[in-house]
């Protein structure tokens, strides 16, 4: 395969979704505003006790980032699929997995990133104790990235129906389960001062399969919606 | 009366020998909805020469255009770009063809010259010409600052032509190019698809609108 190329073709397209997104920015803030309301709407519902917080403050924050993640996702296809971009991307000669790694990468990059950065103030909102914070931005930088690869499936698959939204969240919900289970693990156990390396591990390892094998998924299901 | 490209950056390439067939397709059939659209087509595309799809609304130009990209599968049939599938050679082929179909493929929010870059970078050939160049011949200088949103909808098609211009392929499948723009542009547009043909390339394109191209080398396929 002829690579020639094939880097400065993943940067432009890396640089040309962050264009669009700056340009659309007021679209920009909706995943991270969702994952504050979610996460905040917790203590107005389930208790506003301290301790009760401390205990459930992992799984909130999880199942928050869960959630907008996949409220994120309709953005990643979306427009491509309309306007016809997707065709000239699938018709590149460049590998398409690759061009598909550069966009997941961008959509991340304005989707997920921006969820780490607030995640930190959400969780002294739920009272998680200053300690846990590297391990949460850690098992959360290396678990969002998974919840884009693993969506961008479920999204390449869904991006040609009129309502696609409730196929999609069924579709890719049961395959967040394990970064859910180890995500809101890792940070209970720092929660409590217990080591989480095994959990951190574990995402890591999820990343690696995701980061390598979703895209040629992806490559699939783009090729077979455009038929 | 032909108008001739005169820009000198715009002189087409030298592509292969006229008349070698580089383009075939065998026993194609195509079902879309439980209707046969055609079935047992065949035909070639030769190098310097172009090939006009014709036929009603829903005769399956657009279907047959896509499967010829790789976009489509069809039921039944293969197409062969110089002799290999066009699967098994998608790299070359994907070198070696430009394709612009009913979407523009810009992006609204960037202006014509970014898309243009954009398409250049995922083209992975050196263009022919500069995007900036490429618009000016398409008479979209004043605009390629705006973004595409704020074009109108012949403008746009004009500015997804201009890749053409900056395309180093020898295969142009084209899907409408004419739709929306003004007599003066089609003009152009026309004689840019003559220089192509003259220079070996070859084209596949539909359209409802009367072409002028009607001479050697452009033949005729009548679907439906």
């Amino acid at each position: 395969m002829n690579g020639s190329g094939m880097l400065p073709a993943m940067g432009a397209l890396i640089k040309r979704d962050l264009v669009l997104a700056y340009r659309c920015r007021a679209e920009l803030a909706n995943p991270v505003l969702f994952f504050a309301v979610i996460t905040v709407l917790f203590p107005l519902s389930a208790s506003p006790d301290a301790e009760t917080l401390k205990l459930l403050g992992p799984g909130v924050l999880w199942v928050a980032a869960l959630l907008s993640a996949i409220l994120s996702l309709d953005t990643l296809f979306r427009s491509d699929f309309d306007d016809g971009a997707l065709e000239q991307m699938l018709m590149s000669p460049h590998p398409l997995p690759a061009l598909i790694v550069a966009k997941v990468f961008a959509h991340w990059l304005v989707t997920g990133l921006p969820l780490i950065a607030v995640s930190p103030a959400l969780a002294l909102l739920l009272n998680l104790p200053p300690q846990a914070l590297p391990v949460l931005l850690l098992a959360l930088a290396l678990g969002t990235p998974v919840l884009s690869f693993v969506g961008a499936i479920g999204i390449a698959l869904t991006v040609g129906l009129r309502n696609g939204g409730m196929l999609l969240a069924l579709l890719i919900l049961p395959l967040y389960v394990p970064v859910l289970i180890f995500g809101a693990s890792a940070v209970h156990a720092a929660v409590f001062q217990l080591d989480a390396s095994g959990q951190l591990f574990l995402l890591g390892a999820l990343l690696a399969l995701a980061a390598t094998l979703a895209p040629w998924a992806i490559a699939g299901a783009l090729t077979l919606i455009s038929g | 009366m032909q108008q001739r490209c005169g820009h000198p950056l715009l002189q087409p390439q030298q592509h292969e020998t006229l008349g070698e067939p580089v383009l075939r397709a065998h026993d194609l059939v195509c079902t879309r909805g439980g209707r046969s659209l055609f079935s047992k087509l065949n035909f070639i595309v030769k190098a310097g020469c172009a090939l006009i799809v014709e036929g009603r609304n829903g005769s399956g130009k657009t279907s047959l255009l896509r499967i010829v990209c790789g976009l489509l599968r069809a039921d039944h049939g293969e197409v062969r770009w110089r002799g290999e599938l066009i699967h098994k050679v998608r790299e070359e082929y994907y070198k070696d063809l430009a394709y612009i179909g009913h979407l523009n493929g810009l992006k609204a929010e960037l202006t014509p010259l970014e898309n243009l870059r954009i398409t250049q970078t995922l083209a992975a050939t050196t263009p022919r010409t500069s995007p900036e160049k490429a618009l000016a011949h398409m008479e979209l200088e004043p605009f390629s600052l705006l973004p595409c949103r704020d074009l109108s909808l012949g403008q746009r098609r004009r500015a997804a032509l201009a890749r053409l211009l900056m395309s180093r392929a020898n295969l142009w499948i084209l899907d409408e190019p004419l739709a929306g723009i003004d007599r003066l542009s089609v003009d152009r547009v026309e004689g840019l698809f003559r220089d192509h043909v003259d220079a070996g390339g070859s084209l596949i394109l539909t359209s409802h609108q009367p072409l002028s191209l009607h001479q050697t080398g452009f033949e005729s396929l009548h679907l439906g």
